[in-house]
C-alpha cells in the first residue's frame, strides 16, 4: 500500500510541475499577475508530493519491503538501519528521486525567500524551475520507477553495495545533490533574465547567494567523496580522476568561474554575457554529470543500470536543456552587451584572466572525461586517459589561477596601478618564493613541484594577510568588516591551505606492500609496524579477518590499528576496510591484502605515511564555511529595494 | 597608444595564451593517452614495444602463481581466443579473482610478458570490465569468422 502512495504521489507531483512551468511563464510574458502568482503554491505544493514519495520509498527500505524490486536489489535484512535508510538514494531511481526531492527544496526556497523581487522575475525563475522538475519526473515515472513491485515478493534482498556502507556515503549524496541542482537556481535567473531581457546588477545581486550558496555545499559534497574514496577504496588515494569525479568536478570548475564573474556583473555592470553563458555552463555540466553517473556509460560504482531508454531520456533531455538555453542566449544576448569600461591592469581584467584560466582547466577534464567515450561510441577503440594526462595539464593551468587569486582581491576596480600593486606585494612575493625554495630543503631534498605548491600557498596565505590589513586600515574595526569579506577571505585561505597539504602529500608520502607473517617487523617513515596476526569477527551483515597492526616509534609503543578484510553474507563480495591513524600532521594507514598461506598467518599489507593529508579536507571545509557566510551578508537582504531602480538605470545607460 | 591599438594587443596576447594553452594541453593528451588491446591483438604483434599499454579478458582458472615473495603474482589473461602472460607485484584488488574479468595496465617486455603496473579495480562482483568484455566479444567475433 505505502509504496502504491508514493507512486501515486509521484504522479501528482508531476502534474503540479506541469502547472508550476506552464502557467507562470504564461502570465509572466502576458503580464497577467494571476497566472504569475500560481508559482509559489504550485511549486510548494510539487514539493509536498516529492517528499511524501521519498517518505514512502525510505519507508519500503526501513520496514524491509521486499516486495518492491527496488529495495529487493539494494537492501538486506541484516543491513544496519542507519544503511537502511541511506539505501533509499543508493540506487538509480532512489537517487534520481533524491534529484527531484531537492529540486523541489531549491525551488520551494526560491519562493520563500523572494518577497523582495518582481512577480514576472520569480514567476519566471520558478516556472523555469518547474520545467526542469518535469523533466527529472517524467523521466523517473518512465523509465526509473523506483516503486515497482517484484511478484513474487523476494524473501531477502541482495544488499547495498559494501563500498557505499560508510559514514562517508551517508552524506555525500545528498551535499553533491544540493549543489549540482542548486546550480538550476543560477540557471533559472539567467534564464528570466533573457527572457525579461531586463539582465542588469539586480539580477547579478539575486543570484549571487544562491549561486554561492550551491557552490559551498557542491564543495563539501567532493570533499566528501573524496574523504569516502581515501577511507573506504583501500588504496591511499584520494583523488583518481575517475570519469565520476570529473563529473561533479566540472560544474564545481565552471561554478567557481560564475561566482566571480557575477561579483564583476553586480559591483561594475561588465561581463554580463559571459556571466550569463557561466550560469547556462555550471548547470548544463552538472545535468552532463548526472548522466554521465547515471546512464551506465562509464564503469564504476555510482553507474548502477545500463539501460539504453535511461540513457537516451537524459541525452535528450540535455540536448534540450543545453542547445535550448544557448539558442535563447544567442538571440537575446548580443542586445544587452553595454558594460562598464575598465583599463588591462584592473580588479576586471584580473577577474577575467582567472575565468579564462579556469575555463582553460575545465576544457582540458572535459577533453579527458568525454574523448574516451566519443571515440568508444564511434566504435574508434578503446583508450583511457589516466591522471598523467590530468596532472600534467591541470597543475601548470592551476598554478597563475593561484597566482592571480592573490593579486586579484588586492586590485583597483576599473584602474589599478601596477607600480603601487609591486610596491604593495614586493615582501609578499619574496618570501613566498623564498619559502618555496627553502621549505623543501629541510624535509627531503628540493623538488620544483614542491617548491612551486609551497610558494603559492605561501603566496594566497600572505595577500589574504595584507587584504585583512589593507581593510583594517580603512574601516577601523575588524567588527565593520562586511560577511561578504569574510567569506572570501576565508575560502581563500582554504585553498591555500589545501594546495599545501596536497603538495606535502603528493610529494613526501611514504607506500609499502610487504608480506607479515606474524610477529614480523616493518620499518615506514621512523615508524615500526609489528604484525600480530589476524581473528575472526562477525559483523552484522558480513564476517571478517581482524588484523591487528602495533606501531610504535624508537622502541615506545604508540598505537594499535585494527585493519579488517570483510566479506559480506548477501553478496559474497569482498572488501577491504583500512585502519587508519590520524592526526593534524599526518596519516598512518594499513590496509590488509589477502592471505598468502592457507592458515591466513601470512599476508600481504599495504602500509602508508600520508602527512599533512586532513589539511585537504580542513581547507575544504574552510572554502564551504567562506562560501555560506558571504552568502549570508547583510546586502543581499536588505539593499535590494534601493538597487532595483539603480539596476533600471545600468539597463538604460 | 591609442586605445584601438591597447585593444588589438590584448586580443593578440589573449589568442597567445589560448594558443599556447591549447597547445599543451593536445600535446599532453597526445602523450599520454593510453590504447587498449585484446589478448589476440597482442599476439597478432599489434601492440607497442616501448609503450604503456591496457589490455583485459579472463583470468585463466589455475595460473595465478605467487612467487616466494609472496607479493609478486603471476596469471594468464586471455580472450579464449589467445593468452598472455602478466607479471604484477604489489596487492592486488578485492575483486581479482580466477576466472573473473581483469584489465592490466603495464608494458610489454621482449620475452613477451606484460610487466603490469597497474590492475584495475572494479567495485561489483557482477560487473565485467567493458575492456575485457570488449576483449572476449572480438575474440567470439573473430572465432566465428574462421568457422565460417
Amino acid at each position: 500500500m505505502i509504496p502504491e502512495l508514493g507512486h501515486f504521489a509521484l504522479i501528482v507531483a508531476l502534474l503540479l510541475a506541469l502547472t508550476q512551468a506552464i502557467l507562470p511563464l504564461i502570465g509572466a510574458q502576458r503580464g497577467n499577475l494571476t497566472l504569475m502568482s500560481v508559482a509559489r503554491p504550485a511549486a510548494q505544493g510539487q514539493f509536498v508530493f516529492v517528499a511524501i514519495a521519498f517518505g514512502c520509498l525510505a519507508w519500503s527500505f526501513l520496514h524491509n519491503d521486499f516486495s518492491v524490486e527496488n529495495v529487493a536489489r539494494n537492501s538486506f535484512s541484516q543491513l544496519p538501519e542507519i544503511y537502511r535508510f541511506t539505501a533509499t538514494w543508493g540506487s538509480h531511481e532512489g537517487s534520481m528521486l533524491l534529484w527531484a526531492l531537492i529540486l523541489g527544496f531549491w525551488t520551494t526556497s526560491v519562493s520563500v525567500f523572494s518577497r523582495h523581487l518582481p512577480d514576472d522575475m520569480v514567476a519566471r525563475v520558478i516556472g523555469i524551475m518547474g520545467l526542469i522538475s518535469t523533466g527529472f519526473l517524467a523521466f523517473l515515472l518512465t523509465t526509473s520507477n523506483p516503486f515497482l513491485r517484484l511478484l513474487p515478493a523476494a524473501a531477502d534482498g541482495r544488499d547495498m553495495n559494501p563500498l557505499l556502507q560508510d559514514p562517508g556515503m551517508v552524506i555525500h549524496p545528498p551535499m553533491l545533490y544540493m549543489g549540482y541542482v542548486g546550480f538550476s537556481v543560477a540557471f533559472a535567473f539567467a534564464i528570466a533574465a533573457l527572457l525579461s531581457g531586463r539582465l542588469d546588477a539586480a539580477w547579478a545581486r539575486w543570484s549571487r547567494p544562491w549561486t554561492t550558496v550551491a557552490w559551498a555545499f557542491l564543495t563539501l559534497g567532493i570533499a566528501l567523496g573524496s574523504w569516502w574514496a581515501y577511507n573506504e577504496l583501500g588504496w591511499g588515494g584520494w583523488w583518481f580522476w575517475d570519469p565520476t569525479e570529473n563529473a561533479s568536478f566540472m560544474p564545481w570548475i565552471a561554478g567557481t568561474a560564475l561566482i566571480h564573474s557575477l561579483a564583476v556583473t553586480e559591483k561594475r555592470g561588465a561581463f554580463k554575457a559571459w556571466t550569463v553563458l557561466l550560469a547556462l555552463t555550471a548547470f548544463s555540466l552538472s545535468l552532463l554529470g548526472t548522466f554521465l553517473v547515471r546512464s551506465g556509460v562509464l564503469s564504476s560504482v555510482h553507474a548502477f543500470a545500463t539501460d539504453p531508454a535511461r540513457g537516451a531520456f537524459i541525452l535528450g533531455f540535455l540536448v534540450v536543456v543545453i542547445g535550448g538555453s544557448l539558442a535563447l542566449f544567442a538571440w537575446r544576448a548580443p542586445k544587452m552587451l553595454t558594460g562598464g569600461r575598465f583599463t588591462w591592469f584592473s580588479r576586471e581584467a584580473l577577474l577575467l584572466a582567472n575565468n579564462v584560466v579556469l575555463l582553460a582547466a575545465l576544457g582540458s577534464v572535459l577533453l579527458g572525461t568525454l574523448y574516451p567515450l566519443l571515440l568508444d561510441a564511434l566504435g574508434m577503440g578503446k583508450i583511457s586517459v589516466g591522471p598523467p594526462y590530468f596532472n600534467a595539464v591541470f597543475v601548470p593551468l592551476m598554478a597563475p589561477a593561484l597566482f592571480l587569486m592573490g593579486v586579484g582581491p588586492l586590485a583597483r576596480w576599473k584602474e589599478a596601478s601596477l607600480p603601487d600593486m609591486v610596491s604593495r606585494l614586493k615582501w609578499a612575493l619574496a618570501i613566498s618564493v623564498a619559502t618555496g625554495l627553502l621549505l623543501p630543503l629541510t624535509l627531503k631534498g628540493f623538488n620544483p613541484w614542491a617548491a612551486l605548491g609551497f610558494t603559492l600557498s605561501m603566496w594566497i596565505l600572505l595577500t589574504v594577510l595584507i587584504g585583512f590589513r589593507e581593510r583594517l586600515k580603512n574601516s577601523g574595526r575588524i567588527g565593520n568588516l562586511p560577511r561578504a569579506f569574510w567569506g572570501m577571505q576565508l575560502a581563500h585561505l582554504g585553498l591555500a591551505w589545501g594546495v599545501a597539504g596536497i603538495t606535502l602529500v603528493a610529494n613526501y608520502q611514504e607506500e609499502r606492500d610487504v608480506r607479515m607473517n606474524v610477529g614480523d617487523h616493518t620499518q615506514l617513515a621512523g615508524y615500526t609496524f609489528t604484525f600480530q596476526g589476524t581473528t575472526e569477527r562477525v559483523g552484522p551483515n558480513y564476517r571478517a579477518a581482524k588484523g591487528t597492526v602495533e606501531v610504535s616509534r624508537d622502541g615506545k609503543k604508540l598505537f594499535v590499528l585494527h585493519p579488517e578484510k570483510r566479506v559480506y553474507n548477501a553478496s559474497g563480495m569482498p572488501m577491504t576496510e583500512a585502519a587508519i591513524h590520524p592526526n593534524f600532521f599526518r596519516d598512518v594507514y594499513v590496509a590488509l591484502g589477502e592471505p598468502l598461506d592457507d592458515q591466513a598467518k601470512t599476508w600481504a599489507v599495504r602500509l602508508f605515511h600520508k602527512p599533512f593529508i586532513n589539511w585537504l579536507w580542513i581547507g575544504a571545509l574552510f572554502m564551504v564555511a567562506g562560501g555560506f557566510l558571504a552568502a549570508s551578508d547583510r546586502r543581499y537582504r536588505i539593499a535590494v529595494k534601493a538597487t532595483a531602480p539603480a539596476g533600471a538605470a545600468v539597463q538604460g545607460a | 597608444m591609442k586605445s584601438r591599438h591597447k585593444k588589438l594587443l590584448v586580443i593578440v596576447l589573449a589568442l597567445a595564451g589560448i594558443g599556447i594553452a591549447a597547445t599543451l594541453i593536445l600535446n599532453a593528451f597526445q602523450s599520454n593517452l593510453v590504447f587498449f588491446f585484446s589478448p589476440t591483438q597482442v599476439a597478432n604483434g599489434e601492440a607497442p614495444g616501448d609503450r604503456a599499454f591496457r589490455i583485459g579478458g579472463l583470468v585463466e582458472r589455475g595460473s595465478i602463481k605467487r612467487d616466494p615473495d609472496g607479493l609478486t603474482v603471476r596469471f594468464v589473461v586471455t580472450d579464449t581466443a589467445k593468452s598472455m602472460n602478466v607479471v604484477y607485484k604489489g596487492i592486488l584488488p578485492d575483486l581479482f579473482k580466477e576466472g573473473k574479468g581483469v584489465v592490466a595496465e603495464g608494458k610489454l617486455g621482449s620475452d613477451g610478458v606484460f610487466t603490469s603496473t597497474q590492475v584495475l579495480a572494479k567495485h561489483d562482483e557482477n560487473y565485467m570490465p567493458p575492456e575485457a568484455a570488449h576483449a572476449l566479444e572480438q575474440a567470439q567475433k573473430a572465432q566465428k569468422s574462421l568457422v565460417k
